[in-house]
């Protein structure tokens, strides 16, 4: 996908609590700012990794869950009308030459902003590699976390391995193109949609469809071509079973990803900021939330809302050079009234 | 206090002082023991911490939940012996716990 260049104010990387937070901030500052996340929804680690669990540490919420308080953030920032752009992950940022910065997501998405704020947490979600040997090597060509073409995988014989919706929506739509499906899985239950279940017991018992309960353990091939994997069953018995492709989705971890190619000085995969703008080695660069150290930093939602408030302000002398900055509080402000839609 | 065992692939043995009321989880990550990366931060979120519990111990330790269960999904090399540690709570019947730490967290 291409088309013309998004132009912003400002960019956040990670739409987590704390880069949600941050268009509030950056928006009763008149700042504008356009979100980007990997994952299909906003709410980082709190909507990915904990939806329901309660969290007992944000001021004033005795108990929150991660959902909850994301619901809540993206109401918060509603008056600044921010646009998500999601499934994306920043893989360029680099100087466009004006003083500012140029990024370029994945998927072709190009913006330029004045500032850019690096609010990605943990880093970017990404598939889990399962630890088998030699599995880098096939990556790419007999090994895959993601389906883009599913013309690529036609009368291949297929190892779909996992449990979850992935592994059974892939099983369903690799189905009807693919030699053969086997589906590997370490149970009998599934953590998926039942009728996606159901779905897949019918095809097996039409005998359409394979499914081994086991774990794989081995792959086999010669350079980059997966010829057979080996599965250890319930009795704790290896198979060899012949195939072209294996499919493993064992949903996601955190890695730091791209952040590292951007020129910015880094600490053990965070990033160092001072802690009176939270801005990184390079100016009009900033890092809040999880990702940055500095010291005594703690890693609360709360420390990254605090770094989101105080960021907004050098990125107000970024933003209008010529405007002073001038402290007010929500409670008295007209001013800041008006920008929240306060009646 | 609760003795609690971690025995790496390799044989190493880390012997920490845990306190009732934390998690074997929370013992090894105070306690510094290696392969236990519980990166969701014992939300029952990631199988991370992932641990074999010695045989002697499995009735003691019992079983994991359904949410559990699910998660061992997301874990490599899952034995009948499988358990998140973050899951499972010290108490005074524990003490003298052994558990082994798998060759790799996923």
């Amino acid at each position: 996908m291409s088309g013309d260049v998004i132009k912003t104010d400002a960019v956040i990387i990670g739409a987590g609590p704390v880069g949600l937070f941050a268009v509030f901030e950056l928006g009763l500052l008149d700042i504008k700012a356009e979100l980007i996340d990997i994952l299909d929804k906003p709410g980082g680690q709190c909507a990915e990794l904990y939806p329901e669990k309660p969290i007992y540490d944000i001021p004033a919420l005795p108990i929150v869950s991660g959902q909850e308080l994301t619901d809540r953030l993206l109401e918060q920032i509603k008056p600044f009308d921010p646009t998500f752009h999601l499934q994306q992950r920043v893989d360029e940022l680099g100087p466009d030459g004006n003083g500012g910065f140029r990024l370029k997501t994945d998927i072709g998405t190009e913006f330029e902003a004045k500032i850019v704020i690096i609010a990605a947490g943990g880093g970017s979600f990404t598939p889990k590699r399962p630890p088998l040997k030699g599995i880098e090597g096939f990556e790419g060509s007999s090994v895959f976390y993601s389906v883009r073409q599913i013309e690529d995988f036609k009368d291949k014989t297929i190892v779909i391995a996992g449990g979850g919706d992935s592994a059974l929506d892939w099983t369903h739509a690799l189905h009807p193109v693919a030699e053969r499906i086997v589906l590997v899985h370490r149970r009998e239950e599934f953590r998926a949609a039942p009728d996606s279940v159901n779905k897949m017991r019918a095809l097996v018992d039409a005998g359409e469809l394979d499914f081994v309960i086991g774990q794989v353990m081995e792959l086999h091939g010669s350079t980059d071509q997966l010829e057979a994997v080996s599965i250890r069953g319930k009795d704790g018995e290896m198979a060899r079973r012949e195939c072209d492709i294996l499919l493993p989705f064992f949903g996601l971890t955190m890695k730091l990803g791209p952040v590292a190619e951007w020129g910015l000085n880094l600490d053990e995969n965070l990033i160092p900021v001072d802690t009176e703008k939270f801005e990184t080695s390079t100016p009009g660069i900033f890092a809040i939330g999880d990702i940055n150290t500095y010291p005594g930093k703690l890693k609360l939602i709360l420390s990254g809302f605090h770094e989101a408030a105080l960021m907004a302000r050098q990125a107000h002398r970024y933003i209008y050079p010529d405007a002073r900055y001038v402290f007010q509080y929500t409670t008295s402000s007209s001013s800041l009234q008006k920008k929240l839609g306060v009646k | 206090m609760p003795k609690i065992t971690y025995i790496e692939q390799d044989g190493t043995k880390h012997e920490v002082e845990a306190e009732s009321g934390m998690t074997v989880m929370e013992a090894a990550v105070k306690n510094t023991v290696p392969g236990i990366e519980a990166e969701c931060g014992g939300a029952c979120s990631c199988a991370t911490c992932h641990v074999y519990v010695d045989d002697a111990w499995r009735e003691a330790v019992g079983q994991p939940d359904e949410m559990e269960e699910d998660m061992l999904d997301f874990a490599f090399d899952v034995r009948k012996t499988s358990r998140l540690s973050c899951q499972i709570k010290i108490t005074d019947e524990l003490d003298g716990l052994v558990v082994q730490v798998p060759e790799k967290q996923f």
